[in-house]
């Protein structure tokens, strides 16, 4: 492989993992508040519909944007609901929210545009174009650095920078202010955070909430920056793999950039077949590349890689006792 | 005089039909420790919880220093100057003291300076009151007594004058008690006022000026500590006059019934539960487990039991008994004559769910009197249920009840009549009597001697070095995995079991 393929890879590499990223953040942060939730692939999902179609209608991404984030809010609403008001089983609830979420979005898209359950196709500002940074063009040819500035750094969309400027964010957050310090104890022992005068539910729909934008940005991502318009299931899993990234990355904000980069990694390797096979010699199954996060997930909550500890709290509603 | 730091009139709660607190009045003085004393369910925790929030009452009013105060939640109890340790610890285990101390109480929403005050706060606080903690150490890393002292240094830091504690020497060696009960004295002499809640007459007695006793939801009595005796008091908390002393002749042992040797046990996070303990066990006595919790007592009941894989060697009558394997499991246990009512009842002893006839099949629903083979005789087994109800004073009389239904005592007597009545040549009782009310305690602790009596043998795990004391004939007492010693019943105190359980060994070692 020479450098400007390994260039290349990588560059896929991080687009591919900027909604793994997104909703890896996502999750950490509700997860991190002890609320589990396996539904982030059915917001993206909603959020990639409601973004598309918004922004096919209105002819402005943003608009989109707004609105992938509000549906996938509200997703996040009716899961704080069924899982911090009424004390659901929040895995059940997040089983629901992927169900209905598959299912309605092909009925909606269906039912407004009426081409099999897909978006029209987006072009100029329906969609997030590439952003060049600022002398990208003037450094491109300085050997090495380069490629690196131009190919690998410059060029993809607002919504990626914005995914990579959310990981020193999300750990300013948590570690740095009074809300991250809550937001930590509520995952652990909502009774210590209950004694000492604040709202447990309070603070879990604040992490719910903050879910849901992030979820949505990622669903954005999909359909009106990685690709130009909603199609079915076009999530393709990577809620799971997000979720598999964040235990992965043991519930923290570094190393889940790292873990998610790796998987994206993965994703783009599968995506040519032809690199591996000049690498090793033998042709490998692209759908062996795809389980891959999901192996390596099984190998760390097996405790061969360190051990990784959820939460305390998390997955269990807060009730008050003496 | 000043007006009482604290003053209830006329509290009432209800839970559905339960009444818990009926019309309660209060009057506690400011700077002197208040204990309040009761039965388990008798309502102080309730009325407690009312004082800082956790519930509304129905009726009634709450003055804290003169005023009249609302306390519709936590927020509002911190702000009227209360402070709460719980009996539980609601601490983060995973943050450090500082972060433990901070929460809830930061300035500002940016964490530093937070931090940096409540450092300073802290220093000062601790060369105040003598309690020191190290403002760095992880919650998970440091022992259940500092712990303590940082629930206690929560509640200071958040200014509380009024400070509650529910039962907090539950889990402290007698000594840690000791100094808490130094801390909390030098606290009332600096203005504060304590209240003490606890079910122990002794700690009563010990650190309290004045006490008021709680029975069904009622306050029945506020005396001063000083005019008051033990005796009198467990007559005010339980309605009649109560034997505090366990009434038996000494011990006649006989043959070794079971004798251990060298147990070890590892648990799932490669940490060593038992360091090789070995024990014997006569027919005819009682043999005392003492220590505080988490030294190894749970561990050693369940490998007895069955419950538990160990390595080291156990023999029963002479036979061997398995220690790994198919057979070492408690339903072979109790085929071979060991019979056991386990630490935790509600996990362990009892199916919540189930009816109490149920409960009282399991371990021997392979006898042939309750098992044809194929079916359940259910018949039989209610049938032996109503005689063991009826025996063994069960209230309510009804087998068909679920076991959540009976109160904590009715519970243990459950578990404790399908246990006993089987005769067992040894009869493993981890905690008989925790969350039992003090008459069931009686009766428990009769039908322990009794048993003994008979000519069996009885190992006693408690973490209520009373009981121990009252109960058992030997003691041996357990730290961090280890026997530390053995003592005559008769020929030791607390004093030196304390010693013991804290890991202090006549040599001098540990």
């Amino acid at each position: 492989m020479d450098f400007l393929t390994l260039i290349q890879v990588l560059d896929s590499t991080v687009r591919l993992a900027t909604p793994l990223l997104l909703a890896c953040l996502a999750g950490l942060f509700s997860e991190r508040a002890g609320i589990f939730d396996i539904g982030l692939e059915g917001k993206m999902l909603v959020a990639a519909m409601f973004s598309a179609a918004i922004a096919y209608t209105s002819g402005s991404v943003w608009l989109g944007l707004l609105a992938g984030i509000a549906s996938s809010m509200l997703l996040s609403g009716l899961h704080g609901l069924a899982s911090i008001t009424f004390r659901g089983n929040q895995l059940i609830s997040g089983v629901a929210i992927n169900f209905l979420a598959a299912g309605m979005t092909v009925l909606v898209a269906q039912s407004w545009f009426g081409q099999g359950g897909r978006t029209p196709s987006l072009f100029g500002g329906a969609r997030f174009e590439p952003i060049t940074l600022p002398f990208a063009d003037s450094i491109e040819p300085v050997p090495f650095i380069g490629p690196i500035y131009s190919e690998l750094l410059s060029g993809h969309s607002i919504l990626v920078y914005v995914a990579l400027f959310c990981v020193p964010a999300t750990w300013w957050i948590l570690y740095r202010t009074r809300f991250g310090l809550r937001l930590r104890a509520v995952g652990e022992n909502p009774a210590a955070v209950d004694t000492a005068g604040i709202s447990v539910i309070g603070l879990r729909y604040a992490a719910v909430c903050i879910c849901g934008v992030l979820c949505g940005i990622a669903g954005a991502y999909l359909s009106t920056a990685l690709q130009a318009g909603f199609v079915k299931d076009m999530t393709a899993g990577r809620g799971f793999i997000a979720l598999a990234a964040l235990i992965f990355a043991k519930w923290r904000p570094w190393y889940a950039l790292a873990a998610c980069m790796l998987f994206g990694f993965l994703q783009a390797l599968a995506l040519r077949p032809d690199l591996i096979e000049g690498l090793i010699g033998i042709p490998v199954q692209v759908q062996l590349l795809d389980a891959l996060p999901y192996v390596l997930t099984v190998v760390i909550l097996a405790g061969f890689v360190g051990k990784a500890i959820p939460p305390r709290a998390g997955g269990e509603p807060y009730v008050k006792e003496r | 005089m000043s007006a009482p730091a604290i003053e209830l009139k006329g509290i009432s709660k209800s839970f559905g039909p339960v009444q818990a607190n009926k019309d309660i009045s209060l009057s506690v003085a400011r700077g002197a420790i208040h204990g309040i004393i009761g039965e388990n369910g008798a309502g102080k925790s309730t009325l407690m919880s009312i004082l800082y929030g956790f519930y509304k009452a129905d009726a009634g009013e709450i003055f804290i220093g003169g005023q009249k105060t609302e306390i519709p939640d936590s927020q509002a109890a911190i702000a009227a100057g209360i402070g709460m340790v719980f009996q539980h610890f609601k601490l983060v285990e995973n943050f450090t003291v500082l972060e433990n101390v901070v929460l809830g109480a930061e300035d500002g929403w940016k964490l530093g300076p937070s931090l940096r005050k409540a450092r300073q706060e802290l220093t000062a606080l601790a060369k105040e009151y003598e309690l020191n903690v190290d403002p760095d150490a992880v919650i998970e890393e440091i022992g259940v007594g500092m712990q303590q002292r940082v629930e206690i240094l929560k509640a200071l830091y958040r200014k509380a004058d009024i400070l509650i504690l529910d039962e907090p020497t539950g889990v402290l060696t007698p000594t840690e008690a000791d100094q808490l009960f130094r801390i909390l004295r030098r606290l009332r002499d600096e203005g504060k006022t304590i209240i003490l809640i606890t079910h122990k007459l002794r700690e009563i007695m010990d650190a309290t000026d004045t006490v008021s006793v709680m029975r069904r939801g009622k306050m029945t009595a506020t005396v001063k500590t000083a005019e008051t005796n033990p005796e009198q008091l467990a007559e005010l908390m339980v309605g009649r006059k109560v034997l505090l002393q366990v009434e038996k002749t000494p011990a006649k042992p006989g043959d070794v019934v079971l004798s251990a040797s060298n147990l070890r046990v590892v648990d799932d996070a490669g940490v060593e539960r038992l360091r090789g303990v070995s024990l014997d066990i006569r027919a005819g006595e009682i043999l005392g487990i003492a220590g505080v919790a988490g030294n190894g007592q749970s561990e050693l009941l369940e490998v007895l039991g069955g419950m538990q894989a160990a390595e080291g060697s156990l023999t029963l009558n002479g036979t061997d008994l398995e220690l790994v394997g198919p057979q070492a499991n408690g339903r072979a246990r109790r085929a071979r004559g060991i019979g056991h009512v386990p630490e935790d009842r509600q996990r362990e002893g009892l199916i919540m769910d189930f009816h109490a006839w149920e409960n009282n099949a399991f371990g021997y629903h392979d006898d042939p009197a309750f098992n044809t083979g194929l079916l359940m005789n259910n018949r039989a087994l209610r049938k032996d249920t109503e005689k063991k109800i009826a025996e063994y004073d069960i209230r309510p009389a009804n087998a068909w009840l679920t076991a959540k239904n009976f109160s904590g005592g009715n519970q243990q007597k459950i578990v404790v009549a399908r246990e006993i009545e089987r005769s067992p040549d040894l009869l493993l009782i981890g905690q008989p009597t925790r969350g039992v009310d003090i008459g069931a305690i009686e009766f428990i602790h009769k039908q322990i001697v009794a048993l003994r009596d008979a000519g069996k043998a009885v190992l006693l795990v408690s973490v209520e070095l009373d009981e121990i004391l009252g109960l058992a004939d030997r003691i041996a007492v357990m730290f961090d995995g280890r026997i530390m010693g053995e003592r005559d019943a008769g020929a030791t105190d607390e004093r030196e079991l304390g010693l013991l359980m804290a890991g202090v060994t006549d040599e001098g070692d540990n």
